[in-house]
């Protein structure tokens, strides 16, 4: 049993992370119809950006300001970094690109991750680096009720996983903007001739899928502790799978597929032999995109004559 | 030959009626005046004459690769290019082949089949499995069609990297398949019909000849009923089912098809590496042969290969400091001659570079001598530079980095001038990309070529979605 309850925590605060990523993929999807194969390195230079903060204010043994400031601090500038450069992205290498063949943009993309990484690489060496969290908040202090042991951390970046789920639930549905969203979503030439400012929208959906990824890269941080150039890839494509798996282009669905991913891979990590993980994993997805070609919260693709 | 669909009728009207201008406009028209036959056979000569003027087996290498690269997106261009199914496990089919080829002529079953069997019967395997996975195509469609195909090729990965130890029920001891990680070293060489292929030489001819035999039949299934049928109903799905044609069979077809020439070059590429393994096949490979076939043009058979030799042959060149040193200056050169016209502004564009150059340089030793002090890396132009570039000789690499990110934002605000600003702009962006490649990047060939390969694919995309020598598509809203 404490195994199990072990594992679900695990589950979650990975799945935590998945979602946040996800919710990215799947707004940009959901108006552009487009594969931001560059959200992954969003990702990555948030987390990096949170590590370059963390050090300016002194590192995580000696910090210069009080520990819940420094957090805040972190976590706002590697979203605000996020969000800048996510905008930029879409300013660059998407908007000339509007009405280009479909796969034109994906190859941009591609471009783009190639060279974020690139610049990385370049930038900031391919030297791990470690936010030394432990230092910062003692991995003993959190909830100790019996089986159930729960570290300081972890419930710090589940809390903040779910306040900014929530957030985003609110922006989408109890605003004007998005209102905007959900329109230029539905169908973007007809809600370009009610007045809606479409480049404003797909602008602001970049600048929100780019902070939520950069949260994901600071918490990343904060948990599991390494920081590198390589580390958009592999996480971009666990958010993109938990994203296809929601039904791409679903806000709740990219919620529900990373959580699933999140504890499937823990729980196989710790029941099953880890040899045929990925495998199972990526069989079963096959059979549900067979089964369900929309994923699970998608709705239908209707084709218009 | 008659064009069908207007679509491509109407795309083309710009480029027909385009007048070239520029230094470079006769050389463009004298190429234009050219038939595609007679440039295929000049392409073929050259190919052939390339082994015999060197003698170093390295550049055999190159060449090899690029035609194991261009064959490769010859067989994606059929999948992507005509049929417009996005097939993001092509790579799997690939090292199929080769894995297959591995199988039948190694040490791993003892098995020896003699070549002339070994490949018709993996193409027809390929194929068989391109039938199989291409089934889902039917029902997917778009997105959902790539993402599934992805999951295929992970599935592959995985797949080779662990049936190495796979306990069959009933054996005594574990199955090794695929050798794992470390995969299967010691294939054995081609045997052709009494001539052995020992050396990379002897591969490069057999490449060629696929290459050759595979450009003239796909030249001839674009224009068959087979080839318009999938470019009808890779416009239109809709449409082309409602005029009778049988779509959900062509995206089979083109699935084995494209499957079939990606065995067949995976087996090549095994006997030429002596040796398949798992990293071979990854998924970095297939973003270069997708990044080969659209930045050629997705469609055309041309730019498929020219965009193999881009992406093949222009990352070796990078190796060495002094090649990639002319290879980034007479790129440059190349880029705003062919982008800047009438030749007088590129006249005045390079004087005030140079001139720019050698004030910044006077100024900078002037007022700090240390910064003009370190020496350009060998090389002839390496003497001249160093009068002309900035090369600071402590804290190189913060300054050289500082630079990249300034340069980088440079670049971006540059493609919102437009006109004398522009031109005016391009001085110092220009200058600073020099400072940048002679400090920061000629040291690093590695980050370099990652670098600039996704700077290009994402300039090449923003300015020519359709690729170097693909057709414009009037896509149709969604």
């Amino acid at each position: 049993m404490d195994f199990f309850v072990q594992q679900l925590v695990n589950g979650v605060t990975l799945g935590s992370v998945y979602a946040l990523i996800a919710l990215g993929y799947s707004m940009v999807y959901g108006i552009l119809k487009l594969l931001n194969f560059a959200h992954g390195e969003v990702y990555m230079i948030g987390a990096f950006i949170g590590y370059f903060v963390l050090t300016a204010l002194g590192g995580a043994a000696d910090p210069v300001l009080p520990v819940a400031l420094v957090l805040v601090l972190m976590f706002l500038a590697g979203m605000l970094g996020a969000g800048i450069l996510g905008v930029g992205i879409e300013r660059f290498a998407y908007r000339p690109l509007r009405n280009a063949p479909r796969i034109a943009p994906l190859i941009s993309a591609i471009g783009v991750s190639f060279f974020l990484q690139a610049s990385a690489l370049l930038l900031f060496t391919a030297q791990f680096r470690t936010y030394d969290t432990p230092e910062l908040i003692p991995f003993t202090t959190g909830i100790d009720a019996g089986p159930l042991r729960i570290s300081l951390v972890r419930i710090l970046v589940i809390s903040s996983a779910i306040f900014l789920m929530i957030a985003l639930w609110y922006l989408v549905n109890r605003t004007r903007l998005g209102k905007a969203m959900r329109a230029t979503s539905y169908d973007r030439e007809a809600a370009a001739m009610m007045g809606i400012d479409v480049d404003r929208v797909i602008v602001a959906t970049f600048f929100i899928g780019s902070v939520l990824a950069g949260a994901a890269g600071v918490m990343v941080g904060l948990v599991f502790g390494r920081v590198f150039h390589f580390m958009g890839f592999v996480a971009g494509l666990k958010g993109f799978t938990a994203a296809v798996i929601g039904g791409i282009g679903s806000i709740p669905g990219a919620m529900l597929g990373g959580m699933l991913i999140g504890l499937a891979e823990a729980f196989s990590a710790g029941y099953i032999s880890s040899t045929f993980q990925n495998l199972i994993v990526f069989l079963l997805l096959i059979t549900l995109m067979i089964v369900r070609p929309t994923g699970l919260l998608g709705s239908p693709v209707l084709q218009k004559v | 030959m008659p064009r069908i669909g207007t679509d491509e009728w109407v795309a083309e009207q710009e480029l027909r009626t385009e007048t070239y201008s520029g230094l470079t406009a006769p050389a463009r028209r004298a190429f234009d005046r050219v038939g595609p036959g007679p440039r295929f056979f000049a392409f073929l000569a050259i190919c052939a004459i390339f082994p015999f003027t060197t003698d170093s087996d390295f550049l055999i290498r190159v060449g090899v690769n690029v035609l194991l690269f261009a064959l490769l997106a010859l067989g994606l261009n059929i999948v992507v290019g005509w049929a417009g199914l996005l097939d993001l496990g092509y790579v799997a089919f690939y090292g199929f082949g080769a894995y297959a080829y591995a199988w039948v002529s190694s040490e791993q079953f003892g098995i020896h089949w003699p070549t002339e069997l070994a490949i018709p019967a993996i193409v027809a395997a390929s194929a068989l499995l391109g039938v199989f996975l291409g089934l889902p195509s039917r029902r997917l469609v778009g997105d959902y069609l790539a993402i599934t195909t992805l999951f295929f090729l992970q599935i592959f990965v995985e797949l080779t990297l662990n049936l190495d130890r796979l306990t069959l029920p009933g054996a005594d001891e574990p199955l090794n398949l695929t050798g794992g990680p470390n995969g299967i070293p010691g294939v054995d060489p081609m045997r052709i019909f009494t001539i052995d292929l020992l050396e990379t030489r002897d591969y490069f001819y057999l490449l060629l000849v696929v290459f050759a035999l595979a450009v003239v039949g796909l030249f001839y299934l674009n224009n068959s009923r087979t080839g318009r049928a999938w470019r009808a109903s890779n416009d239109d799905p809709l449409a082309a089912e409602l005029m009778t044609t049988p779509v959900a069979r062509l995206k089979i077809l083109a699935f084995s098809m494209g499957a079939a020439m990606a065995g067949l070059t995976g087996t090549i590429f095994a006997a030429v590496q002596v040796g398949v393994f798992p990293q071979n096949f990854e998924v970095i490979l297939l973003v270069m042969v997708y990044a080969a076939l659209i930045l050629g043009g997705a469609g055309s058979i041309a730019g498929a290969v020219l965009g193999a030799i881009v992406v093949a042959a222009v990352p070796e060149i990078l190796r060495t400091p002094e090649n990639s040193r002319y290879l980034f200056y007479g790129v440059l050169l190349a880029v705003l001659l062919t982008i800047v016209r009438p030749w007088k502004r590129v006249a005045f564009l390079a004087g005030a570079v140079v001139l720019f150059g050698v004030v910044v340089h006077e100024i900078v030793a002037a007022v700090w001598p240390d910064g003009v002090a370190a020496e350009a890396s060998a090389g002839r132009l390496g003497g001249v530079l160093e009068s002309w570039v900035v090369l600071p000789a402590e804290n190189r690499t913060t300054i050289g980095n500082v630079a990249f990110v300034v340069l980088v934002l440079a670049a971006l605000a540059l493609t919102q001038l437009r006109g004398d600003a522009r031109l005016l702009f391009l001085v110092p962006t220009i200058y600073l990309a020099a400072f940048v490649w002679e400090n920061r990047l000629i040291a690093q060939p590695s980050v370099t070529r990652q670098l600039l390969f996704g700077a290009i694919l994402v300039a090449m995309m923003t300015t020519r979605p359709h690729g170097l020598l693909g057709t414009p598509r009037v896509e149709n809203p969604i």
